[in-house]
Order: C-alpha cells, then structure tokens, then sequence
C-alpha cells in the first residue's frame, strides 16, 4: 500500500491544518476542563474511574517533569520521589496546619504552589553537584538526596514521623489535576522547545561542546532541574491530597523507580512518550489487579522485553506533530513534493 | 572504650558483607560498564537459597554456602545471557532500565512464592568468646574471615591468573582484545559468575548474622553496596572492598553513637561530602573526556 498517496496526503495536511489553528489548544484544553469540571461537579463517572484518572494525572505529570532531566538532559536522576515528598509534606502542612478549615478549599491551589516552590528550592540546591560530577556519580547524588530527605522526615516528630501525617481533606479533584497536567506538560514543552530547551539537549548531546557554543551549561542545569523538581512537588502535593494519608516510606526509592520506568516505557526525550507512558503503565496496572501479586512479577518481564526490542522505549527520541512548534505547512508540502518527484524520476 | 571495639568488630562484620555486595557491582561495572542494579536482588535470592537448602535439604553450613553461590552464579549468568547480551550495543540507559526490571522481578517472583518474611535457622553452633570486657562471637569471626578470604581469593583471581587478566584487558579496551584472541562472551560470562556468587555468599553470611529474611531485603542492601562501590571507585575491585569497610563502619558507629534512626541520614550525608571532595571516588581516576 502506497501511503504516500494523495489521499492519505490531503487528509494529512488536512488534520494537521486543523491542528495548527489558532483555537485548536485551548478549544481542547477548555473542553477538557469543562468535563472534568462536570465529571466531578455531576458526578457521572465513577468515582473509582475518577480517581484513576486522578492518579494518571499525577504520574503524568511526574513522568514528564522527570523526562526533563533524564530524557532531555540526559542525566540519570533517581531522587524524583524526594522532590514529590517535599511538595507533599509542604503542601499538606499548609492545609491541616496553617490555613483555617473554612478556607482550605480556596487555599488548596496556594498550598501545591508552595509545595511546587519547596521542591523547586531544593531541586536548586540538588543542580549544584550536577555543575562537576555527571553520569554515575551524579545518580549517586540524587539517590542520596532521596534517602536524606525520606530519612529527614522520618525523624522530624512534627510531621509525624515515621507514622506519617493526615487529617488532610480530599481536595484533589479533577479539575485542578487537569489543571496542572495541562500546565505541566505546556511548560515543559515550551520549554524544550525555547532557546533554553536547546541548550538542556546539547547538554545531553555533548557537554564539553555545548559549553565551546557559550551554551551556559551551568544556567541550563540549574533551569532543568527547578522546573523538573517543581513540577514534582506539585504532583507530590496533589497526591497528598488525593490519598489523604502520606508517610515518608511512600516516598522512597520504589517510587522513584516507577517513575522512571513509566519515563523508559514512554521514550526519553518525548512528551508524548512520557504521557502514553504514565497512562499505560497506571492502566495496566490496575486492570491486572486481579491477578494480585503476579501483576507485579509480569510488569518487571514486560518492561525488559520491551527494552530488549525496542530500547528507546515506544515514542523514544521522536515526539508527535501536535507537540511541535507549528512547521511552515508550504514548505513542507514543497520539500514531500520535491521528493515525491525525485523517486519518480529515479527508475 | 570496650564498647568502641565492640563495635568496630560489628563494623567489620556489617562492612565485610557491604564489600562482598560491592564487588558483584564493580565487577560488572569494570568489564561492561554497566550498573547491574538486579545485583542487591540477586543476594537477595541467596539468602533465600540458604533458608531452602537449611531448611528443607537440612544441609550443614559448608555446603549450604558452596550450594547458594553456585545457584546464584548460574542465576547471574542466565540473566546477562537472556537480559543484558542484547543490549550491549544499544544505549547504556536501556540496560540500567532493563536491571532495574529484572530486579523488580526477582523481588516480585520471591513475593509471590513467599510473601511472609522466613526465619533461617542456626547453622552452626555459636560460639562466644569474652576478650577483657569486648565479646567475640565466632560467627562474627567466621563472617569476617570468610569475607576476607572471598575478597583475598578475588584478588588473586583478577591479579594474578590469565583470566583476571583477561578481565583488565577487556575493562581497558573492549575493541583490541577479541583481536588477540580472548573470547569476550566466555570471560563476561565468567565476571558475572564471579560477582553474583560473591553476591549470593554475603546473602548466606547476611542471613547467618541478622536471620530474618523478606524478598525486599535486597534494594537497601544493594543499594548501600552500590554506594560502597562508588565510594571506593566504581570499576576499581580493591575500591570496593574499601569502601565497604567504610560504610560499615559509618553505619554502625553512628547507631552506636547517636539515635539509631540518624543512621541513613549521617551515613547519606558523608557520602555527599565525599563525593563533592573525590568525585570520582577514593580510588578511581578521573577519566579525562575527549573532545
């Protein structure tokens, strides 16, 4: 089959014409808001079902903030899980501690925010060792800071201990996950794609090089891994509040390792990898809950086919054209024609 | 002061144990220069081979221990031959992943097959022995010394016979040495044979001296190990051992000295400075990078 024919090519451009109007984003985004504002106000999905998708969210918005350092950057960081404890504990402090219970539904954006700048914080004081120490070592790094910050919260009696910290009401509801998915993934995306995000790639690329191309490496590690850690906090705070119920163990290497296997899944270096990722892996995961244990011996085998045959991951290195800067549609066409013409005229 | 050497001597314990791990990851790290993070879930499994071999074949102590090694060194084999061969070439990322996975699997498999932490019975006789106000017990001897002499072999082993030097010459340059014959698959396969039966006797000697044993005894474990690892040189075998001791040693003075509960936090924390000092490791040399 011939799938550069023409009709294939006219829907193509079609779609893609479609997809580059200038309502197209926030005609999704706002349609996507409004069902889950109605889902959640009318309640006609599910709650099992809403509180699946809640977790999607969530680890969608891990996967692709952690994409930032190990996909684009190329760093091997596994101290993600420390990043989300610290927006969960901040952000759950603010709400059962700080603000009055009357205003906790109102202050709940405020609290993820301040969880997200916690995390931030700390994710700057983790870029640091990153400006010397690379690859390994710099692994070390982060799966130390994992353990110092899981260990710190286990021996400050003030947020419970080991015992973990509750009395947090449900605020996370649809609407706000949708909320900071959709920022989440926007930023990063255009954040890739700016003058920065190409200094995050040549990084990843060949360091030594980028920095002889007065790239600001030091600048661009230290914006990869805010933004990255963030976002973690603000998943992190989220979670909190979606689960109710936080203890410093939920936070520890385990998780960090699903993270990064739900980013190796999807593909590095791809937004949309890292989304198809954290929903695959989250799905999977619950429609086998009836095989109990066993579902958790099958993933693992899954995952080492999956990197046996195709190591990138599914979307690894490549990204959909929804993702893109919008390419010039002429040119496009101009250039498929040219080489449309050039295989013709060759024999 | 009693009390320092008293625990010292666990120090020693705790860190021979820490430098048999560390030498399975630094071993495979060396020839391939990959990091086998299935490696804490492989000693894992040797634990559990004691308790199945103690508890239902009744074997003595010696056998018991030869027995594990052996099961976990074919174990370590099959897995690079099935896990890791294909992706030798592929990037060095997909292969941590894929370690990562077959760990997963192996802590999950144990689950699923023994989901109740096991109790493994005494081997051998304990012994205690009281030296001025310091005890001795003789399976804390017997720990250190079959420790010490594992890691005196392995030395040998990589120094002095043709096949460690096959080993060096692959960790040196992987393109030249098939050139001169050396058969690349048959000494990978042997390093990893090596390193996880060094594996599966420190998941004997850590069962034997802390006898309760779950399938999530491994990630903390191996992880630490790893750390040892890093910590003395990643790649550098004598590194390993060194490092090991010094884990140990921090773990244990810490408890001893402060609430145990700081004992992660001090011992992650020194490991930072450390690293910010050596990043590269007490004895590891810094790789200059080619432009």
């Amino acid at each position: 089959m011939n799938r550069t024919g023409t009709a294939y090519a006219t829907w193509r451009d079609g779609w893609r014409r479609f997809t580059a109007r200038k309502y197209f984003w926030p005609a999704v985004l706002a349609c996507g808001l409004a069902f889950s504002i109605a889902a959640d106000r009318y309640d006609f999905v599910d709650l099992y079902v809403q509180l699946i998708v809640i977790y999607v969210g969530i680890n969608i918005i891990l996967t692709v903030s952690l994409n930032l350092i190990n996909g684009y950057m190329g760093e091997f960081s596994v101290g993600h899980a420390g990043f989300m404890a610290v927006g969960a504990y901040t952000a759950s402090l603010i709400t059962v501690h700080v603000l009055p219970q009357s205003v906790a539904a109102v202050g709940f954006p405020v609290a993820v925010l301040a969880g997200g700048l916690a995390a931030a914080l700390i994710g700057f004081l983790v870029a640091i060792p990153s400006f010397k120490t690379r690859g390994d070592y710099l692994a070390i790094v982060t799966l130390a800071f994992g353990m110092i910050v899981k260990s710190i919260l286990e021996n400050i009696d003030a947020v419970g201990g080991p015992r973990g910290l509750l009395g947090m009401e449900k605020l996370t509801t649809l609407p706000w996950v949708f909320f900071w998915t959709a920022l989440s993934v926007w930023v990063i995306r255009n954040l890739v794609y700016s003058n920065y995000g190409r200094g995050v790639l040549s990084v990843r690329e060949d360091e030594i090089a980028a920095d002889l191309m007065s790239v600001n490496t030091r600048q661009v590690k230290i914006i990869a891994f805010v933004v990255s850690s963030f976002f973690a906090g603000i998943a992190g705070g989220l979670f909190a509040h979606a689960l109710q119920f936080i203890n410093p163990r939920m936070f520890d290497i385990i998780k960090s390792t699903d993270v990064l296997i739900m980013v190796y899944l999807g593909g590095i270096a791809s937004l949309a990898g890292s989304i198809i990722g954290a929903v695959i892996y989250t799905l999977l995961l619950e429609i086998l809950r009836p095989l109990g244990i066993w579902r958790m011996v099958f993933m693992p085998l899954l995952l080492v086919v999956l990197m046996i045959y195709r190591p990138r991951g599914i979307m690894g290195l490549r990204e959909t054209k929804l993702f893109e800067p919008l390419g010039d549609l002429v040119t496009e066409r101009l250039w498929r024609k040219t080489k449309k013409e050039a295989s013709d005229a060759a024999p | 002061m009693a009390y320092f050497f008293q625990q010292l001597l666990n120090a020693l314990q705790l860190g021979s144990i820490y430098a048999l791990i560390a030498l399975g990851y630094t071993m495979v790290y060396g020839i391939l220069t990959m990091i086998n993070f299935a490696h804490g879930d492989l000693f894992m499994v040797g634990a559990f081979f004691c308790f199945l071999l103690a508890v239902y074949l009744k074997l003595s102590f010696v056998p018991t221990l030869l027995l594990s090694m052996l099961g976990v060194a074919c174990l370590g084999v099959i897995i690079e031959r099935l896990a890791y061969k294909p992706l030798r070439t592929a990037p060095r990322v997909s292969a941590i992943i894929t370690a990562l996975g077959v760990g997963l699997f192996l802590e999950n498999f144990t689950l699923a097959l023994s989901p109740y932490p096991k109790h493994i019975p005494p081997l051998l006789t304990n012994v205690t022995w009281t030296v001025g106000a310091v005890s001795i017990s003789s399976l804390q001897v017997l720990v250190i010394v079959l420790s010490l002499g594992l890691m005196l072999i392995l030395d040998f082993v990589v120094w002095r016979t043709k096949a460690g030097m096959a080993m060096r010459a692959i960790s040196w340059d992987k393109t030249i040495v098939p050139l001169m014959g050396v058969s690349v698959n048959k000494i990978i396969s042997l390093t990893f044979a090596i390193g996880t039966g060094l594996g599966g006797a420190a998941g004997v000697l850590y069962s034997l001296a802390y006898p309760v044993i779950d399938p999530y005894m491994g990630i903390m474990v191996g992880w630490k190990a790893f750390i040892c690892a890093v910590v003395g040189g990643i790649g550098n075998v004598r590194g390993a051992m060194i490092g090991g001791f010094i884990l140990g040693a921090v773990e244990i003075l810490v408890a001893a000295f402060f609430p145990s509960t700081y004992r992660d936090f001090v011992a992650f924390t020194l490991l930072l400075g450390l690293l910010i000092l050596r990043p590269y490791g007490i004895l590891g040399r810094p790789q200059p990078q080619k432009v």
